[in-house]
């Protein structure tokens, strides 16, 4: 059996590499081996993707179109295509992702079994909204076809579904119509939180699109301080093509003290500089505006072979705003953020997955170089504050969150765990239930 | 409007890749192999992506050497300028060692059926077609772990080159592929190291170099160095090695 590396996103190596099955062939029954796990372009950044000592089903392979309809945008195809194939195929046609993570490198199915959301949340909710129906294989041998109206909790269980309920192998998407592939795009320098909360509410009206990134080491009044960007597809007719920028990879692991607080002291600034005159109704390609970070491959390796953590949580709209402040402000302490730190307002639509991560408020996403101990007490103090406010973390980012804290705030795993397959599980399912024995 | 693409192994993952970049061309394309459905679900796809026409051709295989014409005379029909030749299998050589039926059979697939399939199609080319074949990196220089099927990718490259001289005044191109490790369920089985390519590369590799002009093309260009590098090593040498 092929033994592949299969690290996630923030690369933790697992202690025992899972064996990596193709699909490519489209085999009609699962592999017997039990503890499986779909895998995808193993983008999440903690223990999702991951099975140590188990079976991963590896979906790339399983790529192809079914069928579709320019009347009405839906899209089927196999669980494996990437969301990058999606795009080569549907913008020279006049249609767009419905929901976009920020990388188009995920697959379809991956992006299900997180139920996605983007910088559109606001208006369309998660991806799962988009997704008129599945079909799913089980352990059992049988293919169900899922939908609001056919195995209706199966489909709910299988949208944030983390890959537990079985192996999607097809999915129907309902993509949205545009008339150019240019984002009329806005960026405004924010000053700090209550400017940022200013800006997103009356960006909820305007656009279809906004996100923010702030400065993660920014303190005391100047908490929040960074750049607001928001955009609408352009509406005029312009030729409609497929034209990603060409990008750079990072071929190695850097040595480990490229990312110290200086360099990223300096990159933020720099993100503050280019932020602090405002940019209004600039015409962009839509690639930088929804997939900035995929100019460069690999840059999770810039963090060196440690890896990294991402802390996404997302506080209810209640007691949003004082407690993303006590957020900042323990970060901002703590001198550990680096580059990216994302902030966004989730709107209301509610979710359809049982596991789905959104809810109407606040969310912040953040990577932290992994330094070992001192990285996990701040994160412990941000849990507290999460844990306060009512919020939770993002399975799709974590590996750290503590099991009573998933199953205190995820109020449908219950209902969830009768639905999975009893052959699947993963890493981080496996970390949700250890220490509670313990 | 423009001949069809007649791709023969048409369920290779490195030849489903080519036949997507045909189809996003706009060119027709006829798929031939053993096993319909999936021929269909693939035409599906290559449909969607923009070829002009798919055909699904009646089902051959390679170890059965009489579904071989009727498969090539529904093709003929619609006169096809460009040719890819991808089928092929992995035999286990030890296995080919001890079961002659499971080495003949492994030689009926990689080199009798190529040769009976070039053979039909030499006389019904037309001029400024391209017939590429996908032979392998393995059938340069044979190794004790898998010389069974060197010797038949081996053999096709001299089939080749010798069809490519008959062939060179009728202005019929014979493109030798030479890929090196591509990760497809070919190779499942293997433990992926950095010289491994993709499906997809190696698929956009090969229908570039079917829309080039040279004669041997290795899939990626790298291997072309290795094996140069390999083929020095004198023979007297070579065989003490545990390759
Ligand atoms: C740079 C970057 C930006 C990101 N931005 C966002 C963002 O803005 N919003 C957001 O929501 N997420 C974001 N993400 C996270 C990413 O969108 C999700 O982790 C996504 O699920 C990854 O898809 P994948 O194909 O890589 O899946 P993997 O990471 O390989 O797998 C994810 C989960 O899906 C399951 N799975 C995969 N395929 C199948 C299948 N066929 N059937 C059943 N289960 C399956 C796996 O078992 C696993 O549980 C970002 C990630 C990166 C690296
Ligand atoms: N992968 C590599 O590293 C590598 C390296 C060098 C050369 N190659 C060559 O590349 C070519 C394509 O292979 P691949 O890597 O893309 O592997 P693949 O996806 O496994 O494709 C193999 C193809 O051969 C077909 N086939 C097998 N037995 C057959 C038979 N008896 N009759 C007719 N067709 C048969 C298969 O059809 P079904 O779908 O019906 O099984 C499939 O279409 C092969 O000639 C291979 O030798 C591969």
């Amino acid at each position: 059996m092929p033994v592949p590396p299969a690290p996630s996103w923030g690369l933790q190596p697992p202690s025992q590499a899972a064996a990596l099955q193709p699909l490519s062939h489209r085999p009609q029954a699962l592999p017997e081996t039990g503890a499986l796990l779909p895998r995808g372009l193993g983008r999440s950044y903690g223990d999702v993707c991951l099975n140590d000592g188990g079976t991963l089903i590896a979906t790339q392979g399983m790529d192809r179109l079914c069928q579709f309809d320019p009347e009405s945008g839906i899209l089927e195809a196999e669980a494996g295509i990437s969301f990058d194939a999606i795009l080569r195929f549907a913008l020279p046609r006049g249609f767009f992702l419905p929901v976009s993570p920020g990388t188009r490198y995920v697959t379809l199915g991956g992006a299900i079994a997180n139920d996605v959301h983007g910088k559109n949340h606001h208006r369309a909710g998660c991806l799962g909204r988009h997704i008129l129906s599945l079909d799913l294989l089980r352990s059992d041998g049988r293919i169900y076809r899922c939908s609001r109206t056919e195995q209706a909790q199966l489909f709910r269980a299988t949208l944030a579904g983390l890959g537990l309920t079985g192996l999607i192998l097809r999915a129907r998407i309902r993509l949205r119509k545009i008339q150019s592939p240019r984002i009329i795009e806005d960026r405004v320098p924010m000053r700090n939180l209550a400017h940022f909360l200013e800006l997103s509410d009356a960006a909820d009206e305007s656009h279809e699109y906004h996100v923010a990134w702030v400065d993660g080491l920014a303190k005391g009044e100047e908490i929040g301080r960074g750049l607001f960007m928001r955009g609408n597809h352009e509406e005029e007719q312009q030729p409609l093509r497929y034209d990603p920028p060409r990008s750079l990879s990072i071929p190695m692991y850097a040595p480990g003290f490229l990312l110290n607080p200086l360099t990223v002291k300096a990159f933020n600034s720099l993100y503050a500089a280019r932020g602090k005159k405002a940019l209004i109704r600039h015409p962009s390609s839509l690639f930088p505006f929804f997939y900035p970070l995929d100019a460069v491959g690999n840059w999770n390796r810039l963090y060196g072979r440690r890896g990294f953590f991402q802390y996404q949580c997302v506080l209810p709209r209640e007691n949003d705003a004082a407690s993303m402040r006590a957020l900042l402000d323990r970060i901002g302490r703590s001198g550990e953020a680096s580059f990216l730190a994302v902030l966004k307002t989730f709107g209301s639509l509610p979710p359809e997955g049982l596991l789905s991560f959104p809810r109407a408020g606040l969310t912040l996403a953040l990577d932290f170089p992994n330094r070992g101990e001192s990285t996990r007490a701040l994160f412990r103090d941000l849990d507290h504050i999460v844990r306060d406010a009512g919020g939770r973390l993002y399975p799709a980012k974590d590996a750290c969150m503590s099991a009573e804290d998933f199953q205190r705030s995820y109020p449908a795993l219950d209902h969830f765990r009768t639905l999975i397959d009893p052959a699947f599980t993963s890493d981080f399912w496996r970390r949700m239930h250890s220490e509670k024995a313990i | 409007m423009s001949s069809p693409v007649l791709i023969i192994g048409a369920s290779s993952a490195m030849a489903e890749h080519c036949a997507r970049a045909f189809a996003e061309e706009g060119r027709s394309l006829l798929l031939a192999g053993r096993d319909s459905t999936k021929l269909e679900s693939i035409a599906s796809d290559l449909r969607l992506r923009g070829a002009a026409r798919v055909q699904v051709l009646p089902p051959f295989d390679g170890a059965d050497a009489e579904s071989i014409p009727p498969m090539l005379e529904t093709a003929l029909k619609e006169q096809p300028r460009d040719v890819l030749i991808a089928h092929g299998i992995l035999p286990d050589n030890e296995a080919c060692e001890q079961d002659s039926e499971a080495f003949l059979r492994s030689l009926d697939i990689n080199f009798r059926s190529v040769l009976q399939i070039c053979q039909i199609l030499q006389h019904q080319l037309p001029a400024g077609g391209c017939l590429a074949v996908i032979s392998s990196v393995a059938g340069l220089r044979g190794r004790q772990s898998n010389y069974v099927y060197g010797a038949a990718k081996g053999g096709l490259l001299t089939y080749l080159q010798g069809l490519r001289n008959r062939l060179q005044p009728q202005g019929i191109r014979v493109l030798s592929l030479l890929p090196g490790f591509v990760d497809t369920p070919m190779t499942a089985d293997i433990t992926k190291g950095p010289l491994f390519i993709s499906a997809e590369k190696a698929g956009s590799l090969i229908h570039r170099a079917m829309k080039g002009t040279r004669d041997v093309v290795y899939i990626p260009f790298f291997w072309r160095y290795i094996l140069w590098v390999i083929r020095c090593i004198p023979e007297a040498l070579f065989k003490r090695l545990s390759l």
